[in-house]
């Protein structure tokens, strides 16, 4: 009987919900992961930010990094008969039931920042960043920078074997490739923290000859860059003049080391994800265009030149 | 105290690895003065084992009395998230510290209440705290890595007194007196009967409970101490990674020391010891330039053959590989007692 109550008022509840909903144009759910890093949580705020900015009624689950939170919270926004879904799955296998569930009841689904392994005609779209791309956008701005001289990259990598870590790697890679005057010359995993960041950059400093050798810092992520500045700092060198910094996601703390002049440049791993997914949805609402399989979000890069403090008074509520 | 020769393998172990961190890197050795602080290679060696050398102090006593603690990486995270918070906030330097080193005495007061009063077992008792201490700091950083630039913080993560780093001055002032506390008074020895048999000891009169929750306070002490360090370190505290798996590091610089898990006699010089023989390799491996797939493989590899050299002590080592032990297979069984063995081998 007690069940029965509480179903009842679960009944009553997801009725005054649907009832709320109505007065948007549109319902949308959302599964996002959990907020495991700052950028996820800056995703999740942005992504609020876009529904409300586009009346968009914003059903959003928080899946606790757990992939049968997000297929419950799936199933329960197909029970509501929400308008569509935005996914950020948490691993890539494993969605094909739900995601057939979703299609037959004709809503679309669209992943976000993430792709899964699944018949590409169960989903709408992926609306990701292109990680090589980052790469390739910090390699790019190095070339430019240096000219003609000689130049020594140390590199810090992300967690050894991650997708980030190797695309990112790749592309930077992929950007000096023709220029001989640029090489790598020595390359460790700073697990994506500060601390490990701070303390291999001791290490390369003290190897490369007090780091009188080394030319700039490539970082994967913008973290270890902050923790290699300090031991820059600490090693009797400028950071940003003695050797020049680039890394990847700007996040708000990157850009007060920039307007310090300790940092030269980073490309953005934008949490704008939703977005380009709303932008598709909404088309395909008003006439039935399909989006492309695969829409790659923008890697801009941000320098000294563009005004840091300003961006990171920007970035500074987004949760990062 | 330690007889040279009980430190033996540890010793040779540590001499082999600098001998390869020099041969990888010859300027291994040099120091210079750079901003009034010692700077080369050998001073990051110390000054990056710092917070484990500080937990492995408080290990080393959870260990004796045969238990352990996996909490410390979780209780450093909280203490630094703490004292970054506060930092913000605007508190003096003195609560700041104070509130932070509180956090760690409850964190372990709690551990010792599981433990001595409730019964748990260690190692399911401060599990609890290794997973729910992270949720706690991340939900005091609201998710955020907090970073502060308040100087008297900053001070214990890369200040230094008469030129040494100071997370090396508190590992070692902290080590002296721990080392004072258990061996000038009868506190080890309490601990170490406890560590051996526990009923056994309260039947003999000691107070087991109140021991069992000293020993888990004061790691959780000592976390709390290694946890300012690390976020005084990087500026900021990062409740995500601060002190993340340190535990099992603070653990092998116990076992390394040779302190055996299942209790009993214990030596904290040895475990920090223990600690600088991981940081001397972790550091090797950043120097030598080994692509970083390698990692994990070099530090299993030294790792084992510590521990290889530690459990066939070089007289049983001997007996284990004299032609003829294999024809009797009860010898090589009783050369895994070193003691035993160097009483009927005297090689």
């Amino acid at each position: 009987m007690r069940h029965f109550t509480r179903l009842l008022l679960g009944v009553a509840a997801g009725t005054l919900m649907a009832g709320a909903a109505s007065a948007a144009d549109l319902t949308v759910g959302f599964s996002q992961i959990g907020s495991e890093s700052g950028w996820r949580a800056a995703e999740t705020s942005v992504t609020k930010q876009e529904a409300e900015k586009r009346k968009v009624d914003l059903k959003f689950a928080d899946a606790q990094q757990k992939q049968e939170n997000q297929i419950k919270a799936l199933r329960g926004f197909i029970a509501q008969g929400v308008d569509a879904i935005f996914i950020a799955p948490v691993v890539e296998t494993g969605w094909d039931t739900v995601l057939q569930e979703a299609k037959d009841a004709e809503i679309p689904v669209i992943l976000l920042d993430r792709g899964v392994k699944a018949s590409p005609d169960l989903y709408m779209t992926v609306v990701a960043s292109d990680q090589v791309h980052e790469g390739k956008v910090a390699g790019d701005w190095l070339v430019k920078d240096v000219g003609d001289k000689t130049c020594n990259v140390v590199e810090l990598q992300g967690t050894t074997g991650s997708s980030p870590a190797i695309n990112r790697k790749k592309g930077f890679e992929d950007a000096i490739a023709s220029h001989a005057n640029i090489k790598i010359t020595r390359s460790q995993t700073g697990d994506f923290t500060r601390a490990k960041g701070k303390e291999v950059m001791e290490g390369f400093l003290k190897a490369e000859n007090g780091g009188k050798n080394i030319c700039a810092l490539y970082a994967h992520n913008d973290d270890m860059a902050v923790g290699a500045i300090q031991a820059i700092k600490e090693a009797g060198l400028k950071p940003g003049t003695d050797i020049k910094v680039v890394s990847i996601d700007a996040v708000p703390d990157i850009f007060q080391a920039m307007a310090a002049g300790e940092a030269n440049a980073t490309v953005e791993l934008t949490p704008n994800m939703a977005g380009p997914a709303f932008d598709a949805l909404e088309k395909f609402k008003a006439d039935g265009t399909l989006p492309p399989k695969q829409i790659i979000t923008e890697s801009k890069l941000y320098t000294q030149a563009d005004d840091p403090m300003k961006v990171y008074e920007e970035k500074k509520g987004l949760g990062y | 105290m330690i007889s040279l020769r009980r430190a033996a393998p540890q010793l040779i172990a540590l001499a082999v690895i600098l001998f390869l961190n020099w041969l990888a890197f010859p300027g291994f050795f040099n120091i210079r003065i750079q901003d009034g602080r010692l700077f080369g290679s050998v001073v990051d060696v110390f000054n990056r084992g710092a917070p484990v050398m500080i937990l492995a102090i408080g290990m080393t006593m959870v260990i004796a009395s045969r238990g352990v603690d996996l909490s410390v990486g979780a209780v450093m995270a909280m203490a630094g998230a703490t004292a970054a918070t506060m930092t913000v906030a605007g508190y003096p330097l003195v609560a700041v510290l104070a509130a932070a080193l509180v956090v760690g005495l409850l964190c372990g007061l709690l551990n010792g209440i599981l433990v001595a009063f409730l019964d748990l077992q260690p190692i399911v008792a401060t599990l609890i705290l290794m997973v729910a201490g992270r949720g706690i700091a991340q939900l005091v950083t609201e998710g955020f890595i907090v970073t502060f630039n308040e100087p008297g913080l900053i001070f214990f993560g890369t200040g230094s007194f008469l030129g040494i780093p100071m997370p090396v001055v508190i590992a070692a002032v902290l080590g002296v007196l721990a080392i004072l506390l258990v061996r000038r008074t009868a506190l080890g020895l309490l601990i170490e009967a406890v560590g051996v048999n526990r009923s056994a000891s309260t039947y003999a009169g000691l107070n087991s409970r109140v021991l069992l929750l000293f020993v888990y306070t004061f790691s959780g002490f000592c976390a709390a101490l290694a946890g300012i360090i690390a976020t005084a370190d990087i500026r900021g505290a990062d409740a995500n990674n601060a002190g993340l798996w340190l535990e099992l590091d603070a653990i092998l610089a116990v076992v390394i020391g040779g302190t055996s898990l299942l209790g009993g006699r214990f030596s904290i010089l040895m475990s920090m010891l223990g600690a600088i023989i991981i940081q001397a390799m972790n550091t090797g491996i950043l120097l030598s330039g080994f692509p970083p797939e390698y990692n994990l493989i070099v530090k299993a590899a030294v790792i084992i053959m510590i521990l290889l050299a530690q459990s066939l002590s070089l007289a049983g080592a001997g007996a284990f590989f004299r032609p003829g032990a294999k024809a009797k297979p009860q010898e090589p069984l009783r050369s895994s007692d070193p003691s035993a063995n160097k009483a009927q081998n005297p090689a």
